[in-house]
């Protein structure tokens, strides 16, 4: 059994204050007025920029800046027409919004993050049990232990979600009528697009997640002291139906809780690609886990040809990763519709530094790292890549949410560190009490002799 | 030293696996092992030396990488510049995403191609080579052990019998053939 250190629990904690401090301050930090977000801004950028970056700003709110995006700026002056007559009151308007959006973002972004990492976690898991997978058994008590996270994960999610739709914050445009109103695109979504059957779908999909979760777990702990496999028999029929509800849904879920932001925008294989993010990230943080859990003397039946499979199925989900990248990016660079290429211009324009910096944190660094054969049954390298694929995949998340929300007013400050930090700590006094709830070998499991002998 | 072997028929991939550790601690030297089938561990258990293909795909990588660059570059950029779906091919960097797919293609193309030639070569096979085994029945469901005898027959014998095998003969010399 494992136990949670003192030391390891204080960590925990000391994240989630240092974390929720940086929150607070966000939220006290954003401005109230209008003027005050003209003056961070004016000082931000001092003064005499000023008049050079509110023209800027004319075009981020169009969401675009060529001039061949016209008909696209017609249909997405919603933010200027609701919120005022003159176009510069408006922009300001909307400036004053993108600012109070940002503390919102920075949290919604690592809510998200870690939430996310449970999911693909579980993804992970159902695989394993439904490909009845002979190497990861001795990794099964690990996974479940970090889908623990999954429901206070999901259910913090789905708070923010709804605060958004009691308008306490202006992450989703298509929430506010007023937009809608004046908003033939977003009218024409309405009937898919609209509060309560978004956070409808949101509570039935977590609810689906969760109690696949709860069964397959009970069913886990039930094969340990069983004398035959019918539990484990279940367990493979409740996992092959869970992939089939689960893909469907995270495709659902990918456009609901990301695509929404930027309603006017759709990319077809929008699911695949916060799959491959979700796979790689939950790939990693189990080699993480386990790594720091054979560093402490559990785990001594996980050998180097685990931790190497793991090495490479982050190594393939990262060039799978990649692959979806370059492939949205491709085709719309290519066709170049206004309303579809906006999308990346402002992320090329605005965001060029995380845009691009997440390319080389989440393929050439782990391309580079992870491709020798040895360096992946090296714990030292394992955890070098995983690190920066973490951190890379919180950018990937980064970059699909701010420029909706809060345009080029980004900046990784103290509040999306503050938010970082705060579900870190969560996820890990979470996961890590979860792991203590169970023995770390699930020795009833039909296939654990082989699993323990695997060896590359 | 003599050019004389000893052949060691064996009908299981186990038994031969066992019979190679056996072989070894004896300290005899296994000069090569027909099989139908790849054998996973029969290369450790033979003590191989690692294979170094790996550097080798590394580097056709590199090369077809490179090789994409240089024709893209010319065929699009510098011989015939194209104007395809409004994107002019005035710089290589700006069309840089329309030639991923190919400089892609191409790395794939040079690594597998070149490292199966060089697998070939250095497995000393190519068109029209005569068959090196010494026994059809490797290529249908038997397993054939080459160990080099040094005067030693009787005791090679012996204990390639305790190893489990079906069949032990002394081949006629290779010279004759």
């Amino acid at each position: 059994m494992y136990t949670f250190s003192n030391k390891l629990r204080n960590l925990a904690f000391a994240l989630m204050v240092v974390g929720f401090a940086g929150l607070v301050y966000g939220f006290l930090a954003a401005p109230k007025t209008v003027e005050e977000a003209k003056a961070m801004v004016a000082t931000a950028h001092h003064g005499d920029e000023h008049g050079a970056t509110a023209d800027e700003h004319a075009s981020t709110t169009a969401h675009a800046s060529e001039e061949h995006a016209e008909e696209a700026h017609a249909s997405e002056t919603h933010a200027e027409e609701t919120h005022g007559e003159e176009h510069d009151a408006s922009h300001d308007e909307h400036l004053l919004h993108q600012l109070q959006n940002k503390p919102w973002a920075a949290l919604y972004v690592a809510a998200f993050f870690f939430f996310m990492i449970a999911l693909g976690v579980l993804a992970f898991y159902a695989i394993q049990r439904a490909a009845q997978a002979g190497w990861s058994p001795v990794l099964y008590r690990v996974m479940e232990g970090i889908t623990g996270y999954l429901l206070p994960g999901g259910i913090i999610v789905i708070v923010i979600l709804a605060l958004s739709g009691l308008h306490f914050n202006h992450l989703f445009i298509w929430m506010d009528p007023e937009v809608v109103a004046h908003d033939k695109l977003i009218a024409g979504k309405v009937a898919f697009l609209n509060v309560p059957f978004f956070l409808a779908r949101a509570v039935f999909f977590l609810a689906g997640w969760t109690l696949y979760r709860f069964i397959s777990r009970k069913y886990s702990l039930a094969q340990d002291e069983a004398s035959d496999i019918s539990n484990h028999v279940k367990n493979f029929r409740w996992s092959a139906g869970f992939l089939v509800f689960y893909i469907v849904t995270e495709s659902i879920m990918s456009w609901d809780w990301i695509m929404s932001i930027d309603p006017h925008w759709f990319s077809t294989l929008f699911g695949w690609y916060v799959f491959a993010s979700m796979m790689v990230t939950g790939v990693t943080v189990i080699a993480l886990i386990t790594i720091y859990l054979k560093s402490k003397g559990f785990l001594d039946f996980v050998n180097d040809s685990h931790i190497h499979d793991l090495g490479k199925f982050m190594f393939g989900f990262s060039i799978f990763w990649t692959y979806l990248w370059f492939s949205q990016f491709m085709l719309i660079w290519y066709s170049n519709i206004p309303e579809e290429v906006t999308y990346f211009i402002t992320r090329i324009e605005d965001y060029n530094i995380t845009f691009f910096g997440m390319v080389v944190m989440n393929f050439l660094f782990p391309l580079l790292i992870l491709m020798n054969s040895d360096y992946k049954r090296t714990n030292y390298f394992i955890i070098m890549a995983g690190i920066v694929i973490v951190l890379g995949h919180y950018l990937d998340i980064f970059n699909m949410i701010m420029p909706s929300a809060v345009g080029d007013q980004w900046f990784i400050g103290i509040p999306e560190i503050g938010g970082f930090l705060f579900f870190l700590g969560l996820f890990l006094f979470v996961v890590f009490t979860e792991l203590t709830k169970a023995p770390l070998l699930a020795k009833g499991d039909p296939y654990m002799g082989e699993s323990e002998r695997f060896h590359y | 030293m003599s050019n004389q072997v000893i052949h060691a028929l064996y009908d299981d991939d186990d038994t031969l696996l066992s019979a190679v550790k056996e072989v070894r601690a004896e300290k005899h030297h296994i000069e090569e092992i027909y099989t139908p089938f790849p054998v996973h561990g029969l290369d450790k258990a033979m003590g191989l030396e690692e294979t170094r293909i790996a550097i080798m795909a590394f580097i056709y990588g590199c090369i077809g990488f490179s090789v994409a660059i240089i024709m893209i570059n010319f065929i699009m950029i510098t011989d015939w510049p194209q104007n395809i779906g409004g994107k002019p091919s005035f710089t290589f960097l700006e069309n840089l995403p329309a030639f991923v797919p190919v400089i892609f293609e191409m790395t794939v193309f040079f690594a597998a191609h070149l490292m199966v030639i060089t697998f070939y070569l250095r497995s000393r096979l190519w068109p029209f080579k005569e068959a090196e085994n010494p026994n059809p029945l490797t290529t249908d469901d038997k397993f054939l052990m080459e160990i080099s005898m040094d005067g030693n027959e009787e005791q090679l014998t012996a204990l390639l019998k305790k190893t489990g095998a079906i069949e032990i003969t002394i081949p006629e010399n290779t010279e004759e053939k």
